[in-house]
Formats: C-alpha cells, structure tokens, sequence
C-alpha cells in the first residue's frame, strides 16, 4: 500500500507544490496533509484525475487539538477509489480565529449531512453549503459540544456531587 | 392437577339474591384498570423486553392490556421505554399532551427514568422533567417479570382512583409544575 501512499504524494505535490504539507502512513493507512487554502481543489482533483480516481467520499470528522497553537482545528475527509480499493485520508488544519471552510456538497453531494453534522459539533462554518444548520443535536444548543472545553455530562444534573458518593 | 386461579377481588358493595350494590367509582375502576390500552413509546432495549412482555411466553393479554394503541387519543397508559434524548423530548411531551383523560404515564427502564448512564449533554436526565410519571421500573433492562408487575401497580392506581381525581386542585398544581393545562 505504500505504493498508493508514493503516487498520491507525487501527484499533489505535482499540482500543489508549497501547499502540500507531508504524506506518512499511519498504521496502515495513507495520510495526506495539505494546506487548508487548496482544500477545495484537492478534493475536486482526487475525484477527477483519472489515475487517481477517488470517486466515493467515505466520511467526513472534526478534531479538536485544543493544546495545539494556530492548529486547534482539523478536518478530514476519507476517500475511497471502489474501482481499486483504495482508500486515503486528507488533512486539514486551522485555527480557531478561522473555521471557514469551503464546502465540498458541489463535488459530492453527500457531503451535505456530513457538513452539517461536523458544523453541529465543532462549529466548522461551511460556505457554500446550501442549508448549513444542526442535523444531530437539538435546534436550542447554544454551544458545540465536541470542542474540548465543554464537559460531556448534562449540567443539570445535581445527585452526581462528591458528597453523594462520600468523598 | 389443581389450578390456583384467583379471581378479581370484588370491590366492597352491598350483595343480595340477584343483585350487587357498589359506588359507580369502584365499578369503573375495576373496567378500567382491566384494560388499559398502552402507547408504547419504545426506543431502545427497554423496547425489546416489551416485545417478550406482549409474547406469548409472558403475555400481557392475561392482564387485559393486549390492545396496543398506536394513537394517543386513544390511549390510557404511556409506556416510555428507553433513553429519551433532548431533541425528543418535546415530541414525547405532545404525546403526553395529546391522550385523553384519564392518562397515567410509566417510565420503564433507568434511562427513561433517570438518563441512565448516558450522563451527557444530549439526553434528557428522566422523562419526569418534562411529564408527570406514576410509576417507575428500575433495571437496565428490567426484565418482562419486572414490565408486568409495573403494569399491575397502574392498575392498582386506576382501580383506586377517583373519578374526580383529575378536576382537583391537587392535580391541576402538578401538572402546572410542568407547564402543562
């Protein structure tokens, strides 16, 4: 599979030259890490250059590196070629002064509920997206829960306090 | 081979030759309390066990409550079985909302009845903060023996309920509670 990792590399670098950040294997899985401004374009590429032909979007997900400065955000999106079993994962960082992101709903249109979703738990603005608001959570969620700051368990609750368990 | 059966208590009335004398209080209690139609408002595992509790082998018919109503408007019992997520909330509220009187509500299960383990930010902590609920069935899942002994304390509630019970003072404070006319 590293022969897949090499030809990916190769090709976007050829495309994307200084944009194109690095390549490793992770486990064994090709990881590609590129700037966030030719997200668009490498995505619209991977589907329509015909050796590489990753023509199936597999998913899209949020991260949040709180602890890493300029990088707290990540978005990646997993590909797939069907036509030879390939699959890939692309990388993108961001601060989180800047969470725009281009939507990619013109290139698959599937990507609409995955946008909406990553947009509901981590606040990624998607533009372009035709209908950007949350799918999962409910419409009155102020906030977007993923994002590291916010503690998982319900607020309102109150039996859950050290002196109920003794301490 | 002897079989125990037990029949349904007669309420306390008055009994001659060819006629028994009651209040039309006990007498409409004992109708309703032996056949109570249930919603069941399933979503999870607790559903599952429901299925076993309606199968033959367990087999709610025995307890008159067979009829499942699919409507609410027709329904006397909301069974709320698995974990209610906050974006449900105000659809299982306007269920409530929509059954007639007389209605009695049972949360079956920890998650209907207190979240359960899902201790987060997107399921509703008990379905008793957004409706009034009669009778609670703890276990994770409880088992079909469980389901049908709660059955059988709503009806002990309906039997013994008053006719009037719903026009109280008392009764209009706590559904007030909830912000429900």
């Amino acid at each position: 599979m590293s022969d897949l990792l090499t030809t990916v590399a190769d090709k976007l670098k050829e495309k994307f030259g200084p944009a194109f950040i690095s390549a490793e294997m992770d486990y064994d899985f090709p990881v590609f890490t590129l700037e966030k401004s030719v997200l668009y374009e490498t995505l619209s590429f991977l589907k329509s250059e015909p050796e590489l032909n990753f023509n199936f979007l597999t998913t899209i997900a949020g991260i949040h590196y709180p602890d890493m400065k300029e990088k707290e955000f990540c978005i990646t999106y997993h590909l797939h070629n069907l036509f030879l079993n390939h699959r890939i994962r692309l990388k993108f960082y961001m601060p989180e002064s800047d969470m725009k992101v281009p939507s990619i709903t013109h290139i698959w249109p599937t990507a609409n509920w995955m946008e909406r979703q990553e947009y509901d738990f981590f606040g990624f603005n998607f533009t372009g997206h035709p209908d950007l608001r949350r799918i999962l959570n409910m419409d009155e969620m102020n906030y977007f829960p993923l994002r590291k700051q916010y503690p998982l368990e319900d607020g309102s609750r109150d039996d859950k306090n050290d002196k109920q368990f003794g301490r | 081979m002897s079989i125990d059966i037990k029949p349904e208590h007669k309420p306390e009335g008055i009994e001659g030759a060819g006629f028994f004398a009651t209040s039309l209080e006990k007498v409409v209690g004992l109708a309703r309390a032996n056949s109570l139609w249930p919603l069941p408002f399933a979503t999870s595992c607790c559903g599952i066990e429901f299925m076993a509790t309606m199968a033959s082998h367990y087999d709610l018919a025995r307890f008159g409550s067979e009829r499942l109503s699919f409507s609410p408007r027709q329904a006397d019992l909301l069974m709320v079985m698995g974990t209610i997520s906050k974006k449900m909330g105000p659809i299982l509220r306007q269920v409530y909302e929509q059954m007639a009187e007389p209605k009695w509500v049972l949360s079956m299960g920890a998650c209907a009845s207190s979240g359960g383990i899902f201790d987060t930010y997107s399921v509703l902590q008990g379905i008793d903060r957004i409706i009034p609920v009669d009778v609670y069935i703890p276990g994770c899942p409880p088992r079909p023996e469980q389901v049908l002994d709660g059955i059988l304390k709503i009806q002990e509630l309906s039997k013994s309920e008053s006719l009037r019970r719903r026009d109280t003072p008392e009764y209009k404070a706590q559904l007030a509670l909830y912000g429900i006319e």
